[in-house]
C-alpha cells in the first residue's frame, strides 16, 4: 500500500507537486499519466526517497518512508527506469542478482530466483545468463532490467516510463509480460508513463497528472466515459477516445451469447479493436467467438458502435 | 597485384637516409682518460653505406619481399650495432694505455635509433605474437653481450663496472621515490579528484591551483621547498630525527606529488564522468549505499581510466624525480649530475640511459595492465 498525504515539493520557484494526496491498495496496477512536466516521475520517486518532499508524507505499508533507513527502504521496492542503466561490466545474471545479493540472500537461492525470472520475462536465449549488457537488443535490455526490479520479490515496484524508448511491437510484448506477471503476483506497480494507451491498457486505475495536480483518478472506462473536464476530455483523445475505449473493452462484455456466425472467430478474452481489426481483415460485419476451444456467441460491428 | 603505397615507403626513405648520414659521423670516441675528449674514430663507413643503401633501394624498387629485407637489415643492426662496437673497442683497447676509453659516438646512437624505429615500422601491421618476439629476441641477444663481456670495453660499461654499487642503489633509490610519490598521489589525488567530479568543479580553484603548479620549473619549485621543510624540521626535532628536512627525500616526495596531483585528480574526475549517469541512478535506486555504489559500480567502471592516468603519472614521476638529485634525494639524477659537474659523459649517459629504460619498462607494465582491464570489460 502507497499512500500520498498533502505533499508538496518545489524546485526553487516551480511547484512541481501541489497538494497532492492518493492512495494505491495493495496487488493495484497504477498508473500515472500526464505530459512531461506534469510532476509524475518527481511523485514516483518520493517513495524511494529518490526525491525528498517539501510537506505532507508518504507512506509505504502505513509507514512514513521518511523515518525509515534509506536503503533498506530502497532494496524492499522494485524500481525501473525508462534508461534502463544496467550495470555494463556485469553479466545479465549479475544484474538481475543485484538486489537479492545486497539483501545477502543465500547463494543457490539467488541462481535459482535469476533462472525463474529468465524464464518468466522470456530471455530464453540459450546462454543469455553469461551475457553482457551491451550485446542484448533494446527489449532484451528492458526485459532484464524488469527482471531486476522484481528480483527481490519487492511488493511493491516503482516503474518510469520503462518501456518509453522500445518499438511498438517489443512494447506491446512487455506490456503482456508485465501484466501477466503483476496478476501472477499481486504485486503493487506504481507506473508512470506519457502514453494514454499505455496507460489504459495496463492500470486497474489511471490518474491523470497535470502541472502537479491529480485531475482525475479512476478505472480506464470511467476516465474515457465521464471525463471530469475539458483538459482530461482534450488529453484522452476527444473523439479517438471511442477508440481507445474499444481497446479497453473485452469482445466478452459486448458479444452476443449463443448467436453464430461465418468465418476466423476471435477469442472471447480479446479487445474490441482486435475483433474490428479482424472484421476488417476478413471484411465481415459478424464474426464468431469462442472462449478456449468452444464456441460461445457471436460479436456484431453495430454493436461496437453503439454506446453501452 | 596489391596496389604500391605511395607514403608506405617514406619512413623507411627517410630512416635510411639518417643512417647514411650517421654513417658521415663518429661511430666511436678513444680517449685516453674518462674525463678528455676523444678522437673520432670510424672502422667500418662502407659496411654502413651497404647496408642503409639496401634498405632504401628495396624501398624505391619496391623489390619483392621487401618488407622483410628491410626488417631483418633493420633487426640485424639493432643486435649488431653494439656487439661490433664492443668488439671494435676491445679492439682498440690492447695496444692502449689503461686508463683509455673508447666511448660510443653519435653515429653508432643516430643509427641505432634509426634501426630501432626502422624495425618499429616495418613490423607494425604483423601478429602482436612476432613483434613482441623480434623485440625480446633483440634484447636478450644485446643483455646477452654484456653478459659474456663483449661489451666490457665500452667506456659506458666500464663506468657501470666501477659505479656497480652505487648504481644499484640509486636505482632502488629511484624506484623508491617514484613508488612512494606514486601511492600518495593515489591516496590524496583520487579523493580530491572524486570530490571535484562531486562538486562539478573541474574549473575550480583546487584544479587551478594544481594547474599553476605544473607551470613552476622542477629546479625552482625544489628549491621553494627547502626553506619551508628545513623550518618544519627544527620545530618539531622529531620529524627531523627522521630524516625529515630541507633536503633529503621528504621534500623531494613532496615535490613530486604536487606534480602528480594534476593528473590523478583529472583521471578520477574523467573515470567517474565514464560511469553512465543510468547505471548510478539504477544503482541508488536498487538501495545500494555510496560506498557500495564506488566499490561495485563507479571503481570498476572508471578504473581503466584511472589507471591510463596512473601511467602518465608515473612515467612523469621518473622523469621529474631525476632532478631530485640536487637537493639530495639520491636516485639516478646523482650519476647526471656528477658526471656533468666532472665532466664525464660516460655517467651522464649511464644515469640518463637507465631512467629512460625505467620510464619505458614502468610505462610497458601500465600497458599491459590495461589491456588485461580492456580484455576483461
Amino acid at each position: 500500500m502507497i499512500e500520498f498525504e498533502h505533499v508538496c515539493k518545489r524546485f526553487g520557484d516551480h511547484v512541481v507537486i501541489d497538494d497532492l494526496s492518493l492512495r494505491i491498495a495493495d496487488g493495484e496496477f497504477f498508473v500515472l499519466v500526464g505530459p512531461s512536466g506534469s510532476g509524475k516521475s518527481t511523485l514516483l520517486r518520493t517513495v524511494n526517497r529518490l526525491i525528498h518532499v517539501d510537506a505532507g508524507t508518504v507512506r509505504v505499508d502505513g509507514e512514513d518512508v521518511a523515518t525509515r533507513d534509506v536503503e533498506t527502504l530502497r532494496r524492499g521496492i522494485g524500481y525501473a527506469i525508462q534508461s534502463v542503466g544496467l550495470f555494463p561490466h556485469r553479466t545479465v545474471a549479475e544484474n538481475i542478482a543485484t538486489v537479492p545479493r545486497l539483501l545477502h540472500w543465500p547463494e543457490d537461492a539467488v541462481r535459482a530466483r535469476v533462472a525463474e525470472l529468465i524464464d518468466m520475462l522470456r530471455l530464453d536465449e540459450p546462454d543469455i545468463a553469461d551475457r553482457y549488457p551491451h550485446t542484448l537488443s533494446g527489449g532484451q535490455q528492458q526485459r532484464v532490467g524488469v527482471a531486476r526490479a522484481l528480483a527481490a520479490r519487492p511488493r511493491i515496484v516503482l516503474m518510469d516510463e520503462p518501456f518509453g524508448a522500445l518499438d511498438p511491437l517489443t512494447r506491446e510484448s512487455l506490456q503482456t509480460s508485465l501484466k501477466a506477471i503483476q496478476r501472477e503476483t499481486a504485486t503493487t506497480i506504481l507506473f508512470v508513463t506519457h502514453d494514454m494507451d499505455e496507460a489504459f491498457g495496463l492500470g486497474d486505475r489511471v490518474g491523470l497528472m497535470l502541472d502537479g495536480k491529480l485531475i482525475q483518478v479512476g478505472a480506464p472506462l470511467a476516465f474515457l466515459r465521464h471525463p471530469a473536464d475539458e483538459r482530461v476530455r482534450d488529453f484522452v483523445g476527444g473523439t479517438r477516445a471511442r477508440l481507445r475505449e474499444l481497446a479497453v473493452r473485452t469482445v466478452r462484455d459486448s458479444m452476443r451469447g449463443g448467436e453464430h456466425a461465418e468465418g476466423e472467430p476471435v477469442d472471447a478474452a480479446a479487445s474490441l479493436q482486435d475483433a474490428l481489426g479482424a472484421m476488417l481483415a476478413q471484411g465481415r460485419d459478424r464474426l464468431p467467438v469462442r472462449d478456449g476451444i468452444e464456441h460461445v456467441g457471436a460479436i456484431v460491428l453495430a454493436d461496437l458502435v453503439l454506446r453501452p | 597485384m596489391k596496389r604500391p603505397e605511395p607514403l608506405a615507403a617514406l619512413p623507411v626513405l627517410v630512416l635510411s637516409a639518417i643512417g647514411l648520414l650517421a654513417a658521415a659521423f663518429a661511430f666511436l670516441h678513444v680517449a685516453p682518460n674518462r674525463l678528455l675528449a676523444g678522437q673520432a674514430f670510424n672502422p667500418h663507413p662502407w659496411l654502413w653505406i651497404g647496408a642503409w643503401s639496401t634498405v632504401m633501394a628495396c624501398a624505391v624498387f619496391q623489390v619483392p619481399r621487401h618488407r622483410f629485407v628491410a626488417a631483418s637489415i633493420a633487426w640485424l643492426a639493432v643486435v649488431g650495432l653494439p656487439l661490433l662496437a664492443g668488439l671494435d673497442a676491445q679492439r682498440v683497447l690492447v695496444h692502449a694505455a689503461p686508463s683509455t676509453r673508447v666511448q660510443l659516438g653519435a653515429g653508432f646512437w643516430l643509427m641505432w635509433l634509426a634501426a630501432a624505429l626502422l624495425l618499429l615500422d616495418r613490423l607494425r601491421g604483423l601478429r602482436i605474437g612476432v613483434q613482441v618476439a623480434a623485440w625480446l629476441a633483440a634484447l636478450a641477444l644485446i643483455l646477452g653481450q654484456g653478459v659474456i663481456g663483449v661489451l666490457d670495453g665500452l667506456a659506458l660499461l666500464r663506468e657501470w663496472h666501477a659505479q656497480r654499487a652505487p648504481f644499484a642503489e640509486a636505482l632502488a633509490g629511484h624506484l623508491r621515490l617514484s613508488a612512494i610519490t606514486l601511492v600518495l598521489a593515489l591516496l590524496v589525488g583520487a579523493p580530491l579528484g572524486w570530490w571535484v567530479w562531486r562538486r562539478r568543479r573541474s574549473d575550480g580553484v583546487l584544479v587551478g591551483v594544481l594547474a599553476f603548479l605544473q607551470t613552476v620549473p622542477s629546479l625552482a619549485l625544489f628549491g621553494l621547498l627547502i626553506g619551508p621543510f628545513a623550518w618544519l624540521a627544527r620545530a618539531w626535532p622529531a620529524l627531523g630525527s627522521l630524516g625529515f628536512g630541507g633536503t633529503g627525500a621528504a621534500p623531494a616526495v613532496f615535490a613530486l606529488l604536487l606534480y602528480a596531483l594534476l593528473p590523478v585528480v583529472r583521471y578520477t574526475a574523467a573515470g567517474l564522468d565514464a560511469v553512465p549517469a543510468d547505471a548510478r541512478e539504477a544503482a541508488r535506486g536498487l538501495g545500494m549505499s555510496r560506498a557500495q555504489l564506488l566499490l561495485r559500480v563507479q571503481l570498476p567502471l572508471g578504473w581503466p581510466v584511472l589507471l591510463a592516468g596512473l601511467r602518465v603519472v608515473a612515467v612523469q614521476t621518473i622523469g621529474l624525480a631525476a632532478v631530485a638529485a640536487l637537493i639530495g634525494a639520491g636516485g639516478l639524477g646523482r650519476f647526471v649530475f656528477l658526471g656533468i659537474g666532472q665532466g664525464a659523459t660516460d655517467m651522464v649517459l649511464l644515469g640518463t640511459l637507465a631512467i629512460l629504460v625505467l620510464a619505458l619498462a614502468v610505462d610497458l607494465v601500465f600497458q599491459g595492465l590495461l589491456a588485461l582491464t580492456e580484455r576483461h570489460a
